[in-house]
C-alpha cells in the first residue's frame, strides 16, 4: 500500500480550502457562495481525517461525521435563506444586496 | 434666650422656603401674610432678646449660640454659630424692624404685580441672609450671608426682568460687587493661612498679638477686606452700580440699597476694626475714600432728574460719611449714623416710591410739583426724612449723627481739618440737593396730577419711620447739649472709644458751623429752585450738569478701560483659541468615521476579503511568535 506523506495530504486540504475561498470571493451568485463554503468546510473536515489517520485514532473520523451533520443543518438553513432571498429580491446576486451599507 | 436668637434669621428663611415652594398656589393675602409675619416674628424676637440684653447684660456682653457643625475637613472645622453683641444687636434691630415696615409697605405697593409671591420670597431671603451676615461668628458664615444678600440684590434689581435695562442694571450690580467680593475672599484666605481659624474674635485677638502696628500682612488683610466693603457699600471706585440699581421696585431700594445691604461694608469694617487699627495707612485710606465719595456723590445728586437716582447718590454720599467716621476711628459714630440713616433713607425711598406710585410711574422730578396739598401725609413724612438727611439742627436725628461725625473728623486721633472741611462741604451739598427735591416735588405749580392714592398700609410704615427719623438722635447727644451717651456706651464693649487729639476749639462751635451750613444749603435750594427757576434750567443745560449727571463719567472711563477691551477681545476670540484643540479632536473623529464608513458598503464579499486579510495578518504574527 502506497502511503502518501502527511505533508502532501495537508497541502491537498489547504489547496481545497483555498479553492473554496477563492470561489467565495469571486462568485457573486449566492448558491455558488454556499457551495464554496461547503468546499471550505470539507477541507477542514479532511484535515481532521488526516490528523486521525496520522495518529491512528478514530476521533478524527468521528469528528468528521459530526461536521457532516452540522453541515447538513447549515445547508438546509442556507438554502432556505436563499429561497427567501430570491423570493424577496428576485435576484441571487450577493452584491445587489447591499442595503445595510453605511450611507454618508 | 439662646435658641430664640437662632430663630431670628430662621424665621425669614422659613418664610422664603414656604413662598418659594408653594407661593404660586397661595392667595395674595396668604402670600402677604407669610412674607410680613415671618419678618414680624423676627422683630418680636429681636425686641425680646434686645431688651433682655440691655436689662441684664450677659456675661462678657455676648450671647453665642452654637447650632451645629457646618463641616470639618483638613484642619478646618466650622460651625454655624450666631453671636449677639452690641454691634450685631444694633444691626439686627435695624434690619428686622425696617425690614418689617418695608414688608408691610410692599403689601400695598406690589399689590398689582404678577410676581407677588416671588417678590416676598426674595425679600424674605434677603432679610434672612442679612441677619446671617451680621450674626455670623466666623468669616465664612459672614461671607455666606454676604453672598446671599448680593444674590437677593441681583434678583430684586432685575425683578421686572422683562425690561432688558433692568437685567443690565442687575448684572452690573452683581459684577461690580463681585470685584470687591473677590478681594474680600482673598483677604479671608490670607487670614486663614496665617491663623488657621476663621473665628472672628479669635482672629482679632491673634492679629493684635502677632502682627505689629503697620505690618505689611495686616495692611494687606485690611486692604483686601476693604475691597469687599467698597464693592458692597458702593464707595469709590466701585460706586457705579448703585444708581443703576434703582431699576428695582422702591421697597427694594429702601430696604436693600439704602437701609441695610449697602451698609454691610460699614459692618464689616466695624467688625474687623482691630485689623484696620493695625494698618493705619488703610484706615486713613478709608477716611479719604469716605470723604471723596461723599463729595463726588453729593455733587452728582445735584444734577439728577430721576427722584430715585437722587436718593441713590445721596445714599452713596451718606455711606461716605460712615466710612469717614470709621476711618478717623470714631467707630460708634459711624454705626450711629448707619442707624439714623437707615431710618430716614428708608423713609425717603418709601415716600419717594409712594410719589412715583401716585403719579403712575413718573420718575422725573421736573415733571412733578405742587404735590404738597394733594398728598399731605407723603409730603410731611418726606419733609421729615429730608430734614433728617439735610441735618436740620436740633430737631432731627440726622443732625446729631452727622454732627458727631463732623466733630470727630476734626478732633479724633486720625482726623484732620481737611476731612472736616470735606464733610462740611458735603453737608452743604446734602441739604441743597435734598431740599431741591422737596421744592421741586412738593412746591411750585402742579405739573402732573396724582392718579392713585397710597393706602394705609403704605402710609403707616412711613409715619413710624418719620417718628424714628426725628427721635432716634436723642439717644446720643453731644457733650455740649445734654451729653447723652446711651448708644456709644452700648457699643463700648465691642468698639473702642474715640481718642480725641485736637480738642482746643469747643465742640459747640462746630455744631454752630454745621447747623449754619445746613440751613444755608436749604436757603440756597429755596432761592435756586423755587424763586428763580430759570437758573435751574440754565444749569441743567450746562456741561457741568451733564458731567455730574453721568456720575463724573466713571462709567465711561470703566467702559473705555475695562469693558471695551474685554468686549473687543471676546469678539476677536469668538472662535475660542482653546476650542481649536477640542474642535480638532472632533474633526478627527468625523474624518475617521468617514473613512471607516466607506468600508461599510454592504457587500458581503468585501467583508469576507477583509476577514481573510485579517486572518492572514494574525496567522503571520502568531507563526512568527
Amino acid at each position: 500500500m502506497v502511503t502518501i506523506p502527511v505533508e502532501i495530504q495537508l497541502l491537498f486540504a489547504a489547496l481545497l480550502f483555498l479553492m473554496g475561498l477563492i470561489g467565495l470571493l469571486v462568485r457573486r451568485n449566492v448558491i455558488f457562495i454556499l457551495m464554496s463554503i461547503e468546499i471550505m468546510f470539507n477541507s477542514a473536515g479532511m484535515v481532521f481525517v488526516i490528523a486521525g489517520s496520522y495518529w491512528a485514532q478514530v476521533d478524527g473520523q468521528v469528528m468528521f461525521i459530526f461536521m457532516l451533520t452540522v453541515t447538513a443543518a447549515e445547508v438546509s438553513v442556507g438554502l432556505a435563506l436563499i429561497l427567501q432571498m430570491f423570493h424577496h429580491f428576485k435576484t441571487l446576486d450577493a452584491d445587489k444586496l447591499s442595503n445595510l451599507k453605511d450611507t454618508n | 434666650m439662646t435658641i430664640l436668637l437662632a430663630l431670628i434669621p430662621i424665621m425669614p428663611l422659613l418664610g422664603f422656603l414656604i413662598l418659594a415652594c408653594c407661593g404660586s398656589r397661595m392667595s395674595k393675602q396668604m402670600i402677604a401674610f407669610t412674607g410680613a409675619v415671618s419678618v414680624g416674628i423676627s422683630v418680636l424676637i429681636t425686641l425680646i432678646t434686645g431688651l433682655a440684653f440691655l436689662v441684664t447684660p450677659p456675661a462678657g456682653n455676648v450671647v453665642v449660640v452654637n447650632l451645629w457643625q457646618w463641616f470639618s475637613t483638613g484642619g478646618l472645622a466650622l460651625s454655624i454659630v450666631f453671636r449677639l453683641d452690641a454691634l450685631s444687636l444694633v444691626f439686627i434691630f435695624v434690619i428686622t424692624f425696617i425690614g418689617f415696615l418695608i414688608h408691610v409697605y410692599s403689601i400695598d405697593f406690589m399689590a398689582g404685580d404678577e410676581g407677588y409671591a416671588r417678590f416676598f420670597a426674595y425679600m424674605n431671603l434677603f432679610v434672612g441672609s442679612m441677619l446671617i451676615l451680621v450674626l455670623a461668628d466666623n468669616l465664612l458664615l459672614l461671607y455666606l450671608g454676604w453672598e446671599g444678600v448680593g444674590l437677593c440684590s441681583y434678583l430684586l434689581i432685575g425683578f421686572w426682568y422683562r425690561e432688558p435695562v433692568n437685567g443690565y442694571a442687575a448684572r452690573k450690580a452683581f459684577i461690580i460687587t463681585r470685584i470687591g467680593d473677590t478681594a474680600m475672599i482673598i483677604g479671608i484666605f490670607l487670614l486663614f493661612v496665617h491663623f488657621h481659624t476663621l473665628d472672628i474674635q479669635l482672629l482679632m485677638q491673634q492679629a493684635s498679638s502677632e502682627w505689629g502696628n503697620g505690618s505689611p500682612l495686616a495692611t494687606w488683610a485690611a486692604l483686601l477686606l476693604l475691597g469687599g466693603a467698597l464693592g458692597k457699600s458702593a464707595q469709590l471706585p466701585l460706586q457705579t452700580w448703585l444708581p443703576d440699581a434703582m431699576a428695582g421696585p422702591s421697597p427694594v431700594s429702601a430696604l436693600i440699597h439704602a437701609a441695610t445691604m449697602v451698609t454691610a461694608g460699614v459692618y464689616l469694617i466695624a467688625r474687623t476694626h482691630v485689623l484696620f487699627e493695625l494698618a493705619p495707612a488703610i484706615q486713613t485710606a478709608v477716611a479719604a475714600i469716605g470723604a471723596l465719595t461723599l463729595l463726588l456723590a453729593g455733587f452728582s445728586a445735584l444734577a439728577q432728574h430721576d427722584l430715585k437716582r437722587v436718593l441713590a447718590y445721596s445714599t452713596i454720599s451718606q455711606i461716605g460719611y460712615m466710612f469717614l467716621a470709621l476711618g478717623v476711628g470714631a467707630w460708634s459714630a459711624g454705626i450711629f449714623h448707619f442707624m439714623v440713616h437707615a431710618f430716614f433713607k428708608a423713609l425717603l425711598f418709601l415716600a419717594g416710591g409712594a410719589v412715583i406710585f401716585a403719579l403712575n410711574e413718573e420718575h422725573d422730578i421736573f415733571k412733578m410739583g405742587g404735590l404738597r396739598k394733594k398728598l399731605p401725609v407723603i409730603f410731611w413724612t418726606f419733609l421729615i426724612g429730608s430734614s433728617s438727611l439735610a441735618a436740620l439742627p436740633l430737631i432731627t436725628a440726622g443732625f446729631y449723627s452727622k454732627d458727631q461725625i463732623l466733630w470727630f473728623a476734626w478732633s479724633a486721633g486720625n482726623g484732620n481739618p481737611w476731612l472736616w472741611a470735606a464733610g462740611l462741604l458735603g453737608a452743604f451739598i446734602t441739604s441743597m440737593y435734598t431740599f431741591r427735591l422737596v421744592f421741586l416735588v412738593f412746591f411750585g405749580d402742579m405739573v402732573t396730577m396724582p392718579e392713585h392714592h397710597p393706602g394705609r398700609l403704605m402710609l403707616i410704615p412711613m409715619i413710624i419711620l418719620a417718628f424714628f427719623s426725628l427721635i432716634a438722635g436723642f439717644i446720643e447727644l453731644p457733650e455740649s447739649m445734654g451729653h447723652v451717651q446711651w448708644f456709644s456706651k452700648l457699643l463700648d464693649p465691642v468698639l473702642p472709644a474715640v481718642n480725641t487729639a485736637h480738642g482746643r476749639i469747643p465742640e459747640s462751635f462746630f455744631q454752630l458751623v454745621a447747623g449754619t451750613i445746613s440751613l444755608s444749603g436749604i436757603y440756597l435750594a429755596y432761592r435756586f429752585y423755587l424763586k428763580q427757576p430759570y437758573l435751574t434750567s440754565s444749569f441743567n443745560e450746562s456741561r457741568i450738569s451733564k458731567f455730574l449727571y453721568k456720575g463724573w463719567g466713571f462709567d465711561r472711563v470703566y467702559d473705555l478701560l475695562f469693558v471695551n477691551p474685554l468686549v473687543w477681545f471676546a469678539v476677536r476670540n469668538k472662535n475660542d483659541f482653546i476650542d481649536l484643540f477640542t474642535s480638532a479632536l472632533a474633526r478627527a473623529a468625523f474624518y475617521g468615521n468617514y473613512l471607516l464608513s466607506i468600508t461599510q458598503n454592504g457587500r458581503i464579499r468585501w467583508y469576507v476579503m477583509a476577514f481573510v486579510i485579517g486572518i492572514v495578518f494574525m496567522l503571520t504574527i502568531f507563526i512568527n511568535l
